[in-house]
């Protein structure tokens, strides 16, 4: 099985060496790193090719880790029947510069890639109909982002006195609780309160 | 062309939804009509939207379980399943045979209850009312079962990672043996209802017909894939717990319209009772749940007497378990299509990132592929044989 997934990382990566960075496998599975230049050829090539064949389009995310310049990673996950294998095209973007859309060689891109938009605002270029999908019309910022925070900006009511549904900001009856299970002796870095006394006691 | 035809060609737009009754929940779909012939269809999604896969950034492993039963809620089980084999795919955890076998059991069991609900809502949606009647009789006998084995009738949260919550009640295998053995005619009686069925078949026979090319481009899967004739079933091609034990065969359709989709489900409960027979007759015994300590809580009795007992106790239902830090993608073969959860960790005790890849979701975003050049009335037949729900759709 993994000699199967190294030959086809192999594959990919000499037919794609200027674009594609690597490839590892892990917990069997296939990871291609792609950089967003031949990203509708990269696909093209890995629907086509006979050695690959990955027809189905099974999903499109995004991850955001807020503290990488490049901050989001959309991952495209294909399935080939053919060949029973999966595998996994992962490519890193931010939120100015558009990626290009997949939505011509796979069109079930087309919702995925508007879902990546609504969560986390990454831009597809010449995709058909870029709108929001799952928010609210009228919905401001991208929730999952990691800097957007549980209880959302704006809550929703129906107001009897104005008899229509209103938009409020959010009022929290009890503090927003967020548990730290990171254990003190297992080398968390926070300090905790007080313990910065330590330091300034001392004489110097 | 003269002035007057050029006025006549204005299309007309229509709201289906949200709010009624053929829409299976809350959709609203934006209908451009030409006369009665639909040009193009709108599907807006979202009014579900809960935020579940922001929500289980900020729980444990285990506390997450209990979103999955929320999301198909036609079929919870088969979600959790679909986490619990990532997280064990993450973590590497072993899962005991019985463990394995009762979750095959209530998967199909699931199947079942699902596949009751879609072709009987289906039927309805056509205009069949006694089959939801007789099929819901049947589908009560199930929540029964489900009842007794995690004592929730549809939010379980009973295939946790690592196995199941608890082992089944003294009984209840004979009693869902029994059930099996009565179902058939039930099947049965619903096919003479509805398979030769004049009405039905005028509303469902090449309507919204799908071609193998098409299925793949849209990225179908489950029923709705192998309508058009394509054989492609995870719980054969990709096996999971001990799928590769049982003798079961996938059927396939023909035409790949609303009429062979209903026959597919219909064919597909023989199969899934088939499964859960041999479950039941193979059915070892042994643990239920992992005998890993930092995975699966210690049992009650060990709690009173044993201090580590207690210890481990406390830990997991607080802290919970780390799973180390790296990405796992884990699909089942769920009543709609391919269920996958992909899920990122970074070595803490609350998942980084979890994407699921609900299956309606994509069968939805081809509404409009199939959709176009129907008549309005054929609607309710194509949204109720595609088999959405939408707690999984816009979860």
């Amino acid at each position: 099985m993994s000699k199967a997934l190294r030959q086809l990382g192999e594959l990919i990566q000499s037919a794609f060496s200027d674009t594609v960075d690597g490839f590892h496998i892990a917990k069997g599975e296939l990871t291609v790193e792609a950089g967003p230049d031949r990203l509708v050829e990269l696909m093209t090539f890995l629907r086509d090719n006979s050695e690959c064949r990955f027809r189905i389009l099974v999903d499109v995310c995004g991850v955001d880790y807020p503290e990488r310049p490049k901050r989001f990673d959309v991952v495209y996950h294909l399935l080939s029947m053919h060949l029973n294998q999966r595998i996994r095209v992962k490519l890193k973007a931010d939120d100015e510069t558009p990626i290009p859309s997949v939505t011509g060689v796979f069109p079930s891109a087309n919702w995925f890639e508007r879902e990546v938009w609504d969560m986390f605002g990454v831009l597809f270029s010449g995709h058909p109909d870029l709108r929001r999908i799952l928010t609210d019309y009228g919905f401001q910022g991208h929730p999952l982002r990691k800097d957007f925070p549980l209880t959302g900006f704006v809550e929703v009511r129906y107001s009897e006195e104005l008899k229509r549904v209103v938009y409020e900001p959010v009022q929290l009856g009890q503090e927003f609780r967020e548990f730290d299970f990171l254990s003190p002796w297992e080398g968390a870095e926070y300090i905790l309160p007080g313990d910065e006394k330590a330091d300034t006691a001392e004489p110097s | 062309m003269s002035e007057a035809s050029e006025i006549n060609i204005k299309s007309y737009n229509l709201n289906f939804g949200p709010q009624h009754p053929a829409a299976h929940g809350v959709l609203r779909l934006v209908l451009e009509l030409d006369g009665e012939v639909i040009e193009r269809a709108d599907p807006h999604i979202g009014l579900l939207h809960r935020g579940t896969e922001k929500l289980i950034e900020h729980k444990t492993y285990l506390q997450a379980v209990g979103y999955f039963d929320r999301l198909d809620y036609g079929a919870p089980m088969c979600q959790e399943h679909a986490f619990a084999l990532a997280v064990e795919k993450a973590a590497d955890i072993e899962v005991p045979l019985r463990g394995q076998y009762i979750r095959v059991l209530y998967a199909e069991l699931t199947r079942i209850m699902s596949h009751l609900l879609i072709t009987n809502t289906h039927a309805m949606d056509v205009g069949a009312l006694t089959p939801i009647l007789w099929g819901m009789d049947q589908r009560e006998m199930l929540l029964g079962f489900y009842e007794r084995a995690s004592g929730s009738r549809m939010h379980a949260k009973y295939f946790r990672p690592g196995g199941v919550h608890q082992d089944l009640p003294p009984d209840l295998l004979q009693d869902i043996y029994a059930w099996c053995d009565q179902f058939p005619q039930y099947l049965e009686d619903v096919e003479t209802l509805l398979v030769d069925n004049r009405i039905f078949k005028q509303r469902n026979v090449d309507i919204g017909v799908v071609t193998q090319e098409e299925a793949m481009a849209l990225g179908m899967s489950g029923s709705n894939l192998r309508s058009t004739g394509l054989a492609w079933d995870l719980r054969k091609a990709q096996p999971y717990d001990v799928y590769d034990r049982m003798d079961f065969d996938i059927p396939v359709g023909k035409n790949g319209d609303c009429y062979d989709r209903f026959l597919l489900r219909m064919e597909e409960m023989r199969q899934s009772l088939r499964i859960m027979k041999q479950c039941i007759e193979q059915m070892p015994d042994g643990p239920v749940m992992t005998e890993d300590r930092k995975v699966g809580p210690p049992r009650r009795g060990e709690m009173k007497r044993s201090m580590e007992a207690l210890i481990h106790h406390f830990k997991l239902y607080t802290e919970g378990y780390k799973v180390p830090a790296g990405e796992v993608y884990a699909a089942v073969e769920a009543p709609k299509g391919e269920f996958g959860v992909y899920l990122v960790s970074d070595g803490t005790n609350k998942p980084y990132r979890c994407k699921i890849r609900a299956p309606g979701f994509v069968h939805l975003s081809s509404m409009n592929h199939m959709l176009k050049g129907h008549m309005l009335a054929d609607v309710p037949a194509v949204l109720g044989a595609m088999d959405v729900v939408f707690g999984e759709v816009d979860r």
